[in-house]
C-alpha cells in the first residue's frame, strides 16, 4: 500500500499520434504531465478527448509514439500494477443489476485485493472516505439503480478516488452535475491532487466542456483542435479567447468583474471582429459544430 | 459482502440441498424410512445378512443416481446462467441463450428418431453442444478472442440468439416428421428428463471443474459487470476472461443437457432469486447458485415423480410451474 501512495504518477506522452478512421486527431504530440498539476483537456466534440485519455491510460495503442507512466512504457506494465498507479473514469458506467453504492465503490479496490479477492477493512475504510469526500456518506447503502444521473456520476468519481492511484484520468466527470456539485467535486479533486501540506502530490487530467470551471480549478490546459493540433500550457495561457474561439469555431470573449473572469460567447456585433482576429478559413475547424455565422 | 457471510450462506444452502437429497431418497411410490435410507447408503455389518433388501436396492440404484443427476444438472445450469448474465451483462441471459442446448437437443433428437440406444443419445447431445459452441466461437471470434474496443456483449448475444433460433427451427422440423411412437420420448427429453440410471460421475466432475475454473476469477467478474472499459482500466484481462466465462458456461450447459435434457428456467431464475435475496457478489453467488440450483432441480424432480405416482412428469414442467409465480412474487415485492 504505502509503496503506491508514495509513487509519483508522472505521465509522459512521447510523439503520440491518434487517428480515428482516416482523420488525424492529434499529430506528433509530446508532453510530460507532472504530479501536483491539474490538467483540463478541452476541445470540440469529436476532437479526440476520450481517445487521448484512453491512450494515456494505456488502454488504446496510439497510431505512433508511446506513453510512459513513471518512466515505464504503459505496454510494459502488468495490468494490475498499472491499475495501482493510474485510475481512469470512463464516460459511461453500466448498471444492469442492482448493487449497493458501497459495493460499486469497493469494486475499484480490485487492483489492491489479494488472495481470494475479499476486501479487507482498509479497503472498506478507503471506500467510505472516498464517499465522504464527495458528500455521499449517507448514500453507501443505496441501490445504484435508484440514483439520479448526477448522483451516479459522483459515485463513479468516488470509486475512482478510492482506487488511490497517484495518476487519475477522468473522462467528463462533471457532465451530469449541477453547478453546486461541479464545484464540490472540483474542490475535492483539487484537495486530492495536492495534500494541504504539499507532502503528497498527484497528477490529475480531466476532460471538460466548461472552460470557465477549467480556468478556475485547473492549473494547466490542453486544448485539442481535432485536426492534429494541440496547445498545452498553464490554463490562462491556453484557454484564451483567441485560441478557444478558433478551436470551438465560435467567437468567445473574456469579461471581467473584479477578480472574476468568464469566457462567454460574443454577441453578433462583436463576433465579426473576433473572427477577423484569426486568419480567414481558419476560424472554423473541420469539426466545428457551428457554422451559422 | 465478507468471506464470513458468504460461508454462512453456502452452509445454509448446503444443508438445504442435503435435506432435499434426503427427502428424494426417502419419498416416492415406495416410502423408505430414514434409518433404512442410511442403512442402504452405508451398508455396514447388517448388509451381509440382508440379501433381498428391496428398499435398499431402490434407494441405491434408482433414487440416488437420479437425485444426484438432478443436483448436478441444476447446479450446472444455475452456474452457467449466473456466468452468462455477467458475460452478456444482461439479466435475460440464461444457459440456453447462446444455442448450446439447441445444438444438443437437435443432435439428441436425431439420435432418438433413429432409434439409438440411450448412451448414444447422450453422446449425440454432447456432440451437438460442442458443435454449437464451436460455431459461436468461430462466428463471434472478434468478441471473444480479439477484444475489440467497443462493447462486444450485444453482438455476442445476437450471434448466439440467432444460432439458437436456427436450432429451434430444426427441432420443430424433427418433431413434425418424427414417427408417432418416438414423439413422447422426444418431448420428455426436450422438457428435461432425469430418468438416467447410473450415477452421473461426468456431470459431477464437470460441476467441480467449472467451479474450480471460475472461483479464482470471481472478483474479476464483479468488475466486468461495470463494463469493458472500466474493467480494463482496473487491470482485468477482459478478452481472456470473456473467453474463459464463455467456455466454462458452455461446457457446464453441455454437461447438464447431456445428463438431464433441456430443463428450463433454473438457469434464469435461480441466479436472480439469489441476487434479489443476497446481493450480486459473484464470489458468493457462483457457489450459492450451484447449491441452490441443485437443490431446486432435486426438489422439482421429487415432486415430478411423486405427484401423480406411479406415473411421472418431466421435471422441466415442475421447475417452470413452481418457478414462475415464486420469481414474479420476489421481483414485484422487492424493496429499492
Amino acid at each position: 500500500m504505502s509503496e503506491h501512495a508514495t509513487s509519483t504518477g508522472m505521465l509522459s506522452a512521447q510523439r503520440i499520434t491518434l487517428r480515428a478512421g482516416a482523420r488525424t486527431l492529434l499529430a506528433d504530440f509530446t508532453h510530460t504531465f507532472y504530479p501536483g498539476e491539474i490538467w483540463c483537456i478541452a476541445g470540440p466534440n469529436g476532437a479526440g478527448k476520450t481517445t487521448l485519455l484512453a491512450t494515456l491510460a494505456g488502454l488504446r495503442r496510439p497510431a505512433a509514439g508511446q506513453v510512459e507512466i513513471d518512466g515505464v512504457p504503459v505496454a510494459d506494465w502488468p495490468p494490475v500494477r498499472l491499475a495501482q498507479r493510474r485510475a481512469l473514469l470512463p464516460q459511461t458506467a453500466h448498471d444492469a443489476f442492482s448493487a449497493s453504492v458501497l459495493d460499486v465503490v469497493l469494486l475499484n479496490r480490485f487492483p489492491h485485493l489479494s488472495g481470494w479477492g475479499w476486501e479487507r477493512s482498509e479497503d472498506r475504510i478507503a471506500a467510505h472516505e472516498a464517499l465522504a469526500q464527495l458528500g455521499l456518506a449517507e448514500f453507501a447503502a443505496r441501490d445504484v439503480l435508484s440514483l439520479s444521473g448526477g448522483e451516479r456520476q459522483r459515485v463513479a468519481l468516488a470509486a475512482t478516488l478510492c482506487q488511490q492511484a497517484p495518476l487519475m484520468l477522468l473522462d467528463e466527470p462533471l457532465t451530469h452535475l449541477d453547478l453546486h456539485h461541479q464545484i464540490g467535486c472540483l474542490e475535492a479533486l483539487a484537495a486530492w491532487s495536492c495534500e494541504a501540506d504539499r507532502s503528497l502530490l498527484r497528477t490529475l487530467l480531466f476532460s471538460c466542456h466548461d472552460l470557465n470551471l477549467a480556468r478556475r480549478f485547473a492549473t494547466h490546459a490542453l486544448l485539442l483542435d481535432g485536426a492534429g493540433g494541440a496547445y498545452a500550457g498553464p490554463v490562462r495561457d491556453v484557454l484564451t479567447p483567441a485560441r478557444a474561439s478558433r478551436a470551438f469555431g465560435y467567437p468567445l470573449t473574456l469579461i471581467r468583474d473584479g477578480d472574476d473572469e468568464a469566457l462567454v460567447p460574443a454577441l453578433r456585433a462583436n463576433s465579426r471582429d473576433a473572427s477577423r482576429q484569426s486568419p480567414p478559413g481558419d476560424g472554423t475547424s473541420p469539426n466545428s459544430s457551428n457554422s451559422s455565422f | 459482502m465478507s468471506a464470513r457471510r458468504a460461508l454462512a450462506i453456502w452452509a445454509v444452502l448446503g444443508v438445504l440441498a442435503l435435506l432435499v437429497l434426503a427427502a428424494s431418497l426417502a419419498l416416492g411410490s415406495v416410502p423408505v424410512a430414514p434409518a433404512r435410507v442410511l442403512a442402504a447408503l452405508f451398508p455396514t455389518q447388517h448388509a451381509t445378512g440382508a440379501p433381498a433388501d428391496l428398499a435398499g436396492e431402490i434407494v441405491r440404484t434408482l433414487r440416488l443416481p437420479r437425485a444426484l443427476a438432478g443436483f448436478c444438472c441444476g447446479a450446472l445450469l444455475a452456474l452457467a446462467g449466473a456466468l452468462l448474465q455477467v458475460l452478456l451483462r444482461n439479466p435475460l441471459a440464461e444457459p440456453y441463450v447462446l444455442g448450446v442446448s439447441g445444438g444438443a437437443a437437435t443432435f439428441a433428437l436425431f439420435a432418438m428418431m433413429a432409434g439409438c440406444a440411450a448412451w448414444l443419445v447422450d453422446a449425440s447431445a454432447c456432440a451437438g453442444a460442442f458443435a454449437s459452441i464451436l460455431l459461436v466461437l468461430g462466428l463471434a471470434r472478434g468478441e471473444l478472442w480479439r477484444g475489440e474496443p467497443q462493447d462486444a456483449s450485444p453482438r455476442l448475444l445476437l450471434t448466439g440468439a440467432v444460432i439458437a433460433a436456427g436450432w429451434g427451427a430444426v427441432i420443430t422440423l424433427l418433431l413434425t416428421v418424427a414417427p408417432e411412437g418416438r414423439l413422447r420420448g422426444m418431448l420428455f427429453w426436450l422438457t428435461g428428463d432425469l430418468n438416467g440410471g447410473t450415477v452421473p460421475w461426468s456431470a459431477l466432475a464437470a460441476l467441480l471443474l467449472a467451479l474450480a475454473a471460475m472461483m479464482p476469477a470471481a472478483p474479476q467478474l464483479n468488475v466486468l459487470l461495470r463494463g469493458d472499459a472500466a474493467a480494463r482500466a482496473l487491470g482485468v484481462p477482459v478478452t481472456r476472461l470473456r473467453l474463459r466465462i464463455y467456455l466454462v458456461a458452455s461446457l457446464a450447459t453441455a454437461a447438464a443437457v447431456t445428463t438431464g435434457g433441456t430443463i428450463g428456467f433454473i438457469g434464469l431464475v435461480v441466479p436472480h432469486m439469489l441476487r434479489l435475496l443476497l446481493g450480486n457478489d459473484q464470489r458468493m453467488l457462483l457457489p450459492a447458485a450451484a447449491l441452490a440450483g441443485g437443490a431446486a432441480v432435486m426438489g422439482a424432480d421429487l415432486v415430478a415423480r411423486t405427484v401423480i405416482a406411479p406415473a411421472q412428469l418431466p421435471v422441466g414442467v415442475i421447475t417452470a410451474l413452481a418457478g414462475v409465480p415464486v420469481f414474479l412474487w420476489m421481483l414485484l415485492h422487492r424493496r429499492r
